[in-house]
């Protein structure tokens, strides 16, 4: 038993030890990821030679380590100092420059190499199997329920006026008081009268949350010339938002990526290898088949090099539509108000398909407006405003002295105050 | 101060009963339902049941629109996106704005890869950034339905290249007859290169500029004096005293360049402590926009200019008046000439007469006053007109003499513009090879072989020295919307050089400036200026001639009972008549549109028409309807008959005709059916085209009547005092010298039971004070330097998406300028003083229009201004009825294809529908909501600019800049076109802004306009100035009287 305790023992220090080691290496293999992917990927690839060499065992291939990070840093020099590795190498890919990366530091070359490592080695170990779909767990609605409780309810209650008329009647008989013929319950005056005010009213609420709800196409999801999936670029891959969406930074419109900036990473990246991706009725998409789409609009072939001027743009259907007498600004509403993209966009990196999260409505807008406070004191524009200043100071004083939190109301001024639920901030 | 009266109309002076009636009822017309007929809504013919037909069909209509799918959109990103263009945000790039001889230094505003807007090039030392009506409305031109698209051989639409192979072969068949080159002024140095390296490879052949207004007798007349045939640098801003002889400097003289306008006027720019300002006296036969800003203004007959000119002379070398016989003219003359030669040194007169000899007298009157050196510079001179009549005649003979073996004509277009177009079309059909490079099929380009259209400026390369050292450039901001080839490169082409224009430009200008980053640089700025300016130089003079040209003026003029001017309109000018916004755009003295008209004085219509304006019947018979009697007028065997428009400030005996006018339908949509054509009514004397006759027979033609379409009476207001002094506030420079808080003290006294100036805000009302409390917009106008020319009402109209909405609209007053320029009348009658105040929304605190809307659409902001929500206005027009300053439009059509009912557009005339053609909608600004039919629309204070102000503000995290160290995010489309700054916005909390700068240095000139009525308006005014004494003011008061007592 001993014996197999101190097995045990062993084997849980050992286990430990593994996981701590590879927690560490998988730290700084997560760090080489993103170095890799920001730096290298749009010329290199892990398994594949692209416009440079793959880079897979790299580190085996170059015989001394000091002068493979004086390569990455600036390969122009090593070549200068006439390193054969390095001429043959330059030379074997027809003189093609590699980018000088003057700024990158040694901590984030080993980074780079050891996600280049732990790379190289997944891809030889069999691929894993693509987790299952997320079952589409069915949200519970209730209204049906409420509907047939609500038809059984009122059949019983109706049986139950009827009942108590024909008892009534049959009393009134046996009372030997006389009684009218009894009206058929579709000619009742006041059943009639019943029905009309309850059509009325169900009509007016269909008709008036009809005439709210024109134009406007919450959850609208269409399908788009390609497949291309959030989930997959935003979620899994991490790529920022403003990476392809620019525009959100600098004007009105987000933008949609143009084709070269797809290609900054799909010229090498070729082939979908990630979970399985499936569309709205459940059927699996081919993600490499998709990426081939791109490279047709592209104009590419894998191997050869690209002119961008040959590629077509793509016809994305357009999602967020807002009337043409609203003016939007993403650059007002991502840089001067450090919004995130998800307040308005909802959870884009776990959408597939992406599909409008918000109503867009003009409620909407104004309820955030109204709520949401802006950078009032860290951004300068807003010194003009002196009587809100000295009025939070006042607030957040009194509350000092009272030793009581200061409410969220008196914290910070909301687009509101500053005017921002006026006409003619956004209709011009 | 003394209360006189301003009056907007004849019926106005006489508080004539329609101006009662119209300023009672504002939209005069009858709603056009269908039942118009009935007596009531539920008695007459069309009874109750109808109207629940109506009910019941707009009912489902809106049903069948409900239910209709939201259409799918397709958003299409670039394919391969330019790293500098973001969509949705504006890219500005510096070129230059070349009409002829003008050049303006602008920025062409392009979104999304369409030039949409022109601002003035602030780094150019000759506009200071401001810009003209016809700059403002050039970028229309680019996109103008009537351009050629393609070059064509006798009307076939030609290659290039085949052209390019007929043009050659038979030019180097024409067995060595010259060659003639003719164009309108070049100003490019490269092109001149151009020209020179084509003319080289074809010996013999010549280059002739031909300007349609020439100015002949400047260049002559220097040549003949300074030995120099040249412009010399006029200096206005060193003018103490002014003294133009008919010269509309401020319009339309030497092509109308803003220069002047911008020196004049910092003479002019007064402030609490700055108490002096330039005098300027004017001597014309019709009211000039320049004469309207005089201080003093004399009329003469035209005939008696040279008299005028001769008399000054001998008044400045103190020999009086000679030769004068009208006892108030000689006054006058002499009076000027008292004031020139107490001011020698500062002193400037100029002249617009095309006469040489005029012009020689002219230099002798600067040389007595010692203007070489001070006012008149010689070490640049200008270049916007070296066209010399005298050699485009001597071409006419040679073509007529069939010794022209081919014709390249760029930019000129004589078989319109020259005085005999008869024999120069019959000269231009002897010549065997006509080339025409002119972008629409004018009246020259229809009679030519061969049509290589130009591109327009906005998608060309090239440069412009319009003073000499001062270099403007010129970039292509689109690709060329059609297949025309910039004219310069098929003259290299044609002489075989191997560059391109391009290459050409790049090359010159890399030689000059010493490196290709220097050009990159100047490309970016737009403009190359000499490092220091020169120091201003004299030149000698030369007296020999002015004897014999005094003697060839003295010489008896043939003279009529009437005579005639031929003037150029300060918007339209020769080329205007087809830009639909400058068709729009009222004349600033007139304010007429779509037309020309002949232009007579009361008096004359009084003895011609019986029409006297004095007596309340005849003046509303006059104005109330657009329809003005037509007059034929007679002279030199031609004849033309034109409606008679009648303007005080008119010579008694004179006749003014604009040109410009009687197009052919070619031109664009815009000229069919606009007036008639005044050229053959100019001569040539033997040296140089003359813009006057001196005998004309004038003739009323019975029972015709023409309608003109004239804005002047459109939203009239009756003020309580009927007086206008409560809206126009002016003085004479000595009253302010001596008193100049005379308005200030007059404003306190009248809101002293309110609280007073200081106070009145909030004490003047019982309505609650609404805080301002970050931003509160504000807009200060100068009257002392606004001189009417109409820029900013273009530049709202390209800013703002104001529709045009063609003659017959604004004459049923649905004009829809957001920014008029009011024309204000006082004094006498013959002789008025002219005042012009810019009118717009005036983003009233307590705006009366607010609290009448039924609906909310027309809420005030925390920023202070007057909110309009387009989508919220079910056009019920309450909001206009009540406005005060009658700014507010209304649109009574579809006039933009905004809304897709097809019926909605079908009242509106072609020039209407033509903008809203596919092409001339790519001007439309996309920031700006085009606004459908039935919503009240204004001025918004250009929120979309304020607003992208403001944003980048706050993306840099920093205090919005409006006009600290000359510093701006937020400049008004209105303001930025101004040539003379004299409009200025910003935000008033901040005390260091260029408004509350400007209010806080005129405080004693600032007013409000109506502002008893507590309305508190954010658009404050600064009252005007005029440099006269109080003798004239008692004068005038005299004649005041007279009237009065009359009436």
């Amino acid at each position: 038993m001993i014996h197999l305790k101190s097995f045990a023992g062993k084997l849980i220090f050992g286990f430990v030890l593994a996981i701590v080691l590879q927690l560490g290496n998988s730290a700084l293999a997560q760090d080489g990821k993103a170095l890799f992917s920001q730096n290298c990927a749009s010329c290199h690839a892990v398994n594949k030679q692209l416009t440079g060499p793959a880079l897979a065992g790299v580190e085996d291939r170059w015989p001394d380590k000091a002068i493979l990070h004086h390569w990455i840093r600036n390969n122009q020099e090593v070549i200068k100092s006439g390193y054969p590795y390095a001429v043959n190498l330059y030379n074997q890919f027809n003189k093609t420059q590699m980018n000088l990366f003057p700024a990158i530091t040694d901590k984030e070359i080993d980074a780079i190499l050891a996600y280049i490592k732990t790379a190289a080695a997944e891809a030889n170990a069999t691929p894993a199997g693509g987790t299952p779909a997320d079952a589409k767990n069915a949200e519970g609605d209730n209204t049906l329920l409420f509907g047939i409780l609500t038809l059984v309810l009122a059949i019983i209650a109706f049986v139950l006026l009827q009942v108590n008329s024909n008892l009534k009647k049959l009393s009134d008989d046996k009372d030997g008081i006389p009684s009218h013929e009894p009206v058929p319950f579709w000619r009742n005056k006041s059943y009639i009268a019943l029905l009309a005010v309850v059509l009325f009213l169900i009509g007016g609420i269909l008709i008036t949350k009809g005439a709210i709800g024109l134009g406007r196409s919450q959850n609208y999801e269409p399908e788009q010339p390609i497949f291309y999936s959030h989930k997959v670029h935003a979620g899994v891959n991490q790529i920022n938002c403003l990476y392809c969406h620019t525009g959100a930074q600098y004007g009105k419109q987000a933008t949609i990526p143009s084709v070269n900036i797809c290609m900054n990473c799909h010229m090498a990246i070729n082939e979908y290898k990630g979970p399985k991706i499936y569309n709205g009725e459940g059927e699996e998409v081919n993600g490499t088949a998709e990426i081939q789409k791109l490279y047709k609009y592209a104009g590419f072939e894998p191997g050869k090099p690209w002119d961008a001027s040959k590629a077509k743009p793509i016809e994305w259907t357009r999602i967020h539509n807002l009337p043409d007498h609203v003016y939007f600004n993403h650059s007002q509403h991502v840089v001067a108000g450090k919004q995130q993209c998800q307040t308005c966009h909802g959870d884009i990196p776990k959408m597939d398909e992406v599909k409008q999260f918000a109503p867009l409505s003009m409620g909407w807008c104004i309820n955030c407006h109204r709520t949401t406070q802006v950078q009032f004191k860290e951004n300068d524009f807003y010194s003009i405003y002196t009587k809100f200043h000295d009025q939070l100071k006042r607030d957040s004083a009194e509350a000092k002295a009272n030793g009581r939190q200061l409410s969220k109301e008196k914290s910070g001024i909301t687009v509101e105050q500053i005017g921002g639920t006026e006409c003619q901030k956004c209709h011009y | 101060m003394e209360q006189k009266k301003y009056w907007q109309s004849f019926g106005e002076l006489n508080n004539s009963e329609a101006y009662q009636q119209s300023s009672k009822d504002e939209f005069q017309e009858e709603l056009n339902i269908p039942f118009e007929d009935s007596k009531g809504l539920f008695k007459g013919v069309t009874p109750r049941r109808d109207f629940l037909k109506y009910l019941g069909f707009s009912t489902a209509a809106a049903a069948v629109a409900a239910s209709c799918e939201i259409p799918v959109k397709k958003a299409i990103p670039f394919a391969n996106k330019p790293e500098d263009i973001v969509p949705g945000v504006a890219n500005y790039y510096a070129t230059t704005y070349v009409q002829d001889g003008d050049v303006v230094s602008v920025l062409a505003k392009v979104r999304d890869g369409r030039p949409i807007k022109l601002e003035g090039n602030e780094m150019s030392p000759l506009t200071g950034g401001g810009t003209s009506a016809r700059v403002q409305a050039s970028v229309l031109e680019l996109y103008d339905t009537a351009r050629l698209r393609f070059p064509t051989i006798d009307g076939k639409e030609a290659t290039f290249n085949d052209i390019d192979k007929a043009i050659g072969s038979d030019l180097a068949g024409l067995g060595g007859a010259p060659v003639v080159l003719l164009t309108s002024t070049v100003t490019s140095p490269t092109t001149k290169e151009a020209i020179a390296q084509f003319l080289a490879k074809y010996p013999g052949s010549r280059h002739v500029v031909y300007d349609a207004v020439s100015a002949t007798g400047i260049l002559l007349a220097n040549e003949a004096t300074y030995g120099k045939r040249a412009i010399p640098n006029y200096r206005f801003d060193n003018a103490k005293v002014i003294v133009s002889l008919g010269a509309d400097f401020l319009g339309t003289w030497l092509g109308g360049s803003n220069e002047y306008s911008l020196q004049y006027v910092k003479g002019r720019k007064l402030t609490d402590k700055k108490l002096d300002m330039n005098k300027h006296y004017q001597f014309e036969s019709m009211m000039s926009l320049t004469g309207s800003n005089s201080d003093e203004r004399f009329l003469h007959r035209p005939s008696e200019a040279n008299a005028v000119t001769l008399a000054l002379l001998s008044a400045v070398n103190g020999q009086g008046a000679n030769g004068i016989t009208d006892a108030k003219l000689k006054a006058g003359i002499e009076k000027a000439a008292r004031d020139l030669l107490a001011n020698k040194g500062a002193a400037l007169v100029v002249s617009g007469s095309n006469d040489v000899n005029v012009q020689i007298v002219v230099n002798a009157i600067n040389e007595v006053l010692q203007s070489g050196g001070k006012t008149i510079d010689w070490s640049s001179t200008v270049n916007y007109r070296q066209g010399v009549d005298s050699d485009f005649a001597k071409l006419v003979d040679d073509l007529n003499a069939g010794t022209v073996g081919g014709l390249l004509i760029y930019g000129a277009n004589p078989a319109y513009t020259w005085y005999d177009t008869k024999k120069f079309i019959s000269g231009l059909q002897k010549v065997r090879v006509k080339v025409s490079f002119n972008p629409k099929a004018d009246e020259t380009t229809q009679l030519v072989k061969y049509v290589i259209p130009d591109h327009h400026f906005l998608e060309s390369w090239g440069d412009a020295e319009p003073k000499s050292g001062y270099i403007s450039l010129m970039q292509p901001t689109i690709s060329p919307l059609f297949k025309t080839r910039q004219w310069q490169d098929s003259l290299l082409k044609w002489a075989g050089a191997t560059a391109d224009y391009l290459g050409f430009v790049k090359q010159y200008w890399i030689g000059k400036l010493g490196s290709e980053s220097a050009w990159d640089k100047a490309l970016q700025d737009g403009v190359v200026n000499p490092a220091t300016e020169p120091a201003a130089t004299a030149a000698t003079f030369n007296a020999a001639g002015v004897a014999a040209a005094s003697a060839a003026l003295g010489s008896a003029v043939r003279k009529g009972k009437y005579e005639l001017v031929i003037y150029e309109k300060t918007g339209i000018g020769v080329n205007g008549a087809a830009n639909p916004w400058l068709q729009e755009l009222p004349d600033p003295v007139t304010r007429a549109t779509w037309d020309n008209y002949a232009v007579i004085s009361p008096a004359l219509a009084k003895s011609l028409l019986g029409i006297d304006l004095a007596r309340n019947g005849d003046s509303d018979s006059y104005e109330v309807h657009p329809d003005k009697p037509v007059i034929k007028i007679t002279a030199n065997g031609k004849e033309i008959t034109l409606p008679a428009v009648i303007i005080p400030g008119t010579q008694p005996d004179t006749i003014a005709i604009a040109i410009g006018y009687g197009r052919t339908e070619k031109m664009g949509k815009a000229v069919v059916g606009s007036g008639k054509d005044a050229f053959p009514f100019t001569s040539y004397n033997g040296a140089s085209v003359v813009n006057t006759v001196t005998d004309v027979t004038v003739a009323e033609v019975k029972g015709e009547t023409y309608r003109i379409a004239m804005t002047q009476t459109h939203g009239v207001y009756a003020t309580p005092q009927g007086v206008r002094t409560e809206v126009i506030k002016e003085m004479p420079l000595s009253e302010y010298q001596k008193h100049p808080s005379v308005i200030l003290e007059e404003r306190e006294e009248e809101l002293k039971p309110f609280g007073g100036v200081a106070d009145f805000e909030k004490k003047g009302t019982i309505y609650t004070y609404h805080d301002k409390p970050g931003i509160h917009w504000g807009m200060s106008i100068d009257m002392n330097s606004c001189f009417g020319c109409g820029a900013c009402v273009v530049a709202c109209h390209a800013e703002n998406n104001v529709p045009v909405v063609g003659k017959a609209e604004v004459a049923r007053f649905h004009d829809m300028h957001w920014l008029r320029i009011d024309r204000y009348y006082s004094g006498d009658m013959e002789n008025p003083n002219v005042v012009f105040q810019p009118m717009m929304c005036q983003h009233c605190d307590n705006a009366p229009c607010e609290n009448v809307c039924p609906v909310d659409a027309t809420p005030h902001s925390s920023e202070g201004m007057n909110m309009m929500a387009y989508n919220r206005c079910v056009g019920t027009r309450y909001c206009a009825n009540n406005c005060p300053y009658k700014v507010r439009r209304f649109n009574w059509a579809d006039f933009m294809g905004a809304d897709s009912f097809p019926n909605n557009q079908d009242e509106l005339s072609d020039v209407v529908l033509m903008m809203n053609d596919e092409l001339t909608r790519m001007v439309l600004n996309p920031d700006v909501t085009v606004r459908s039919r039935g919503v009240m629309e204004k001025c918004s204070f250009c929120v979309q600019r304020t607003q992208e102000g403001k944003l980048t503000a706050k993306k840099e995290g920093r205090p919005l800049k409006s006009g600290e160290n000359n510093e701006w995010d937020v400049k008004t489309a209105c303001q930025q076109a101004c040539s003379t700054n004299a409009i200025v916005f910003g935000n008033i909390n901040d005390t260091k802004s260029a408004v509350s700068v400007t209010r806080a240095e005129n405080h004693y000139r600032l007013y409000r306009t109506l502002e008893e009525i507590h309305t508190l308006p954010n658009v404050t005014y600064l009252a005007k100035v005029r440099n006269q004494d109080e003798m004239e003011e008692k004068a005038e008061k005299g004649a005041k009287a007279e009237t009065k007592k009359e009436a």
